[in-house]
């Protein structure tokens, strides 16, 4: 895959441009801001209860939780990988916690440092497995960590859920800061954290050149696997904070809890406009395609509609945002 | 880009290049092994029922791992294939349960036109838009799969709503053994005809190990991808049909996460996913051991939840030895010429 998209005329790093009137206007972001506009009518339209600050601010609730990896997964797919193994650490890691607190006695503090700590390390692995064979693609390696971590989590809770956590743990998936869902502050503090590493830092500089040119990285000293490892550690991370958000609303957990995240979470990613040829994406594009795909979800939730359709729309999205910049690119060419 | 040193060598002495040039010979023995194991531990896994049960339950598997191995091929992937079986195997289910007089085969062609369908439209997305494999095919495996659940309105399509006949296509028996075995067998000589004897099956080969020098020599690589994504299509549609007759039953989850196993299966085998490699002997090993493994752990009284972890696990084990085998063989290679 990665030898497919290489092109060899330099690019130039979307950050050095200098500044331009016209390219403030034509960027994906508006586009996807007309979209949000769009599906924010439409919910207006389909139901009266949906277009109101209540509404939209609790609306957030539903969907946020899986929207927190998709920062790791901009930059997972900004360095032309993927990783499709996030739904299922996110069932480990929640699984983990909830055995440890239930079966084992631990206090549910220790809980929550070992779902964090599941998670870093099915990160790890993917990472270390990703970098020591890199004839394997990451592909292949998150497809079998993908099955593996699950297959752990039947193995510790079998068919069983696991549950009765302590009073306090619910604040995580319903608790409200000054009137604010607490899930939406974390939302906001980790996409101005990814924001400011992603665009302002060396470290997002050179996450960027490793998606633009992997050899040229190497060979102009950047350490590619050490970034690669602390990328895919990332998202296992977060993927164990979006596990003690989803437990904490459901109040329970089972094995097969997240399954699928990883699609809903790439189409957020790709919507956004990262390019999954690599080296492209910005964090405000992929927050706005998280609303955009979140309300949509929590609209057709209001109307009753089945959520069948929105795994239609969601396949539609995902196919019509990468597929609109390469037909763009074909109409130039001709 | 990487020099693929295995198709130069011509010298096969050294023990671990013979290994890597017959790893089909290596899988071959593990699985024998593994039959004498569980033979030991339960003597009533080698009796003739017991396989040819095995053969009937790994069939679909099989046809199926042949299509994805030439989607590999091309350096591409399709997890679509098990929403295309769901999606196939409900619209003929609710045909039968419609008019139970239909004549079954024009049920197994209405299912393989359903996948290759399908498949085209895969296939268009690759080759012509240019969208990644992995992309495309997520996003139509939501889309194939809602579409299922909305034919179907979340209702099944249950046994006794479907015909003698139709159940007879995947139950029946002829000279003894299963029609899916027969179908299975036809299908494993067609495909080592087409992928060794034909222009076409060699052009898969080479589109997939240098797609710029195959461009160069004049083949028309997006006709081969689209080609390879309708095969895949059509095939799934095919097993969509016999898995509901097998199954007696059309559910909007059918086969949900199936397109994993049969990728275990083609990477057990020694399919390469960056492409060019891949042989139907390895592949339908990977497909048999897969298979062995999903008859054998309960007859060990393994708990069922143990294998997901253990199929995972299993896979991972078996890309990274292959790895490490070809990365020293090829080290080997390296000596050899400069010495």
């Amino acid at each position: 895959m990665e030898q497919k998209k290489q092109t060899y005329q330099p690019r130039t790093l979307e950050t050095n441009l200098p500044f331009s009137w016209k390219r403030l206007f034509f960027q994906w972001e508006w586009m996807l801001l007309l979209i949000l506009i769009a599906v924010l009518l439409l919910g207006s339209y389909v139901s009266p209860y949906f277009l109101n600050y209540p509404s939209l601010r609790d609306g957030t609730m539903v969907f946020l939780d899986k929207a927190l990896i998709v920062f790791p997964m901009a930059m997972i797919m900004i360095m032309r990988d993927i990783d499709i193994s996030v739904g299922s650490t996110v069932a480990l890691s929640s699984v983990v916690m909830a055995t440890l607190y239930t079966s084992a006695g631990l206090p549910m503090e220790v809980a929550i440092i070992a779902c964090l700590a599941t998670g870093a390390i099915c990160g790890l692995i993917n990472g270390l497995l990703i970098v020591k064979f890199k004839e394997l693609s990451a592909v292949i390696v998150t497809l079998g960590t993908m099955i593996l971590y699950r297959g752990i989590a039947y193995i510790i809770l079998e068919d069983q859920a696991a549950g009765g956590f302590p009073e306090w743990f619910g604040f995580f998936g319903w608790g409200y800061v000054f009137g604010i869902p607490f899930l939406l502050i974390v939302f906001a503090a980790l996409a101005l954290l990814f924001g400011i590493v992603l665009h302002k830092t060396t470290f997002g500089r050179k996450v960027f050149a490793i998606g633009n040119n992997p050899t040229a990285s190497r060979f102009s000293g950047i350490k590619v696997d050490k970034v690669k490892v602390i990328v895919f550690m990332l998202a296992g991370l977060l993927a164990a904070v979006t596990a003690i958000f989803l437990t904490s609303r459901m109040g329970s957990t089972r094995p097969n809890i997240a399954t699928m995240y990883e699609l809903d979470i790439i189409a957020m990613a790709a919507l956004g406009g990262v390019s999954t040829a690599g080296g492209k994406g910005r964090v405000l594009g992929v927050v706005i395609a998280v609303f955009i795909i979140g309300y949509l979800q929590y609209g057709l939730g209001l109307i009753n509609l089945p959520s069948q359709i929105f795994l239609i729309i969601v396949g539609a999205l995902l196919i019509l945002s990468v597929a609109i910049p390469k037909l763009g690119g074909m109409m130039k060419r001709k | 880009m990487e020099i693929k040193t295995e198709n130069l060598d011509l010298e096969k002495k050294n023990p671990l290049a013979l290994f890597y040039q017959f790893r089909e010979l290596g899988l071959f023995f593990f699985i024998v092994i593994l039959c004498i194991g569980v033979q030991l531990r339960n003597p009533s896994f080698l009796t003739g029922e017991n396989i040819l049960d095995m053969a009937t339950n790994t069939s679909i598997l099989v046809i199926l791992a042949l299509g994805m191995m030439i989607v590999l091929i091309t350096r591409g992937i399709d997890l679509s294939i098990g929403a295309v079986i769901a999606l196939s195997g409900m619209l003929t289910a609710q045909l039968v349960a419609a008019n139970p007089t239909v004549n079954p085969f024009l049920c197994l062609l209405i299912g393989t036109i359903i996948g290759a369908l399908c498949g085209m439209v895969i296939g268009l997305l690759v080759a012509k838009v240019g969208l990644l494999p992995i992309i495309a095919t997520l996003a139509l495996m939501n889309i194939f799969r809602g579409l299922t659940f909305l034919v179907s309105d979340g209702e099944w399509v249950s046994s006794y709503q479907m015909s003698e006949s139709f159940v007879e296509i995947a139950t029946g028996t002829f000279l003894g053994l299963n029609h899916l075995i027969w179908i299975a067998v036809i299908f494993c000589l067609v495909f080592f005809y087409f992928l060794n004897y034909t222009r076409t099956g060699r052009q898969i080969y080479a589109v997939g190990s240098n797609p710029q020098s195959a461009a160069v020599s004049g083949i028309k690589q997006g006709r081969i991808l689209f080609l390879v994504y309708t095969i895949m299509g059509g095939l799934s549609g095919l097993c969509g049909v016999l898995w509901v007759s097998k199954f007696a039953s059309a559910q909007g989850d059918t086969a949900s996460g199936y397109e994993l196993t049969v990728i275990a299966a083609c990477i057990l085998g020694g399919v390469s996913i960056a492409g060019g490699s891949g042989k139907l002997a390895g592949v339908l090993l990977g497909a048999i051991l897969l298979g062995i493994l999903n008859n054998a752990l309960p007859l060990l009284n393994v708990s069922p939840f143990w294998q997901n972890g253990i199929q995972g696990f299993i896979i991972l084990l078996a890309v990274i030895v292959n790895a490490i085998v070809k990365r020293r063989v090829e080290r080997i290679h390296l000596l050899r010429r400069a010495g």
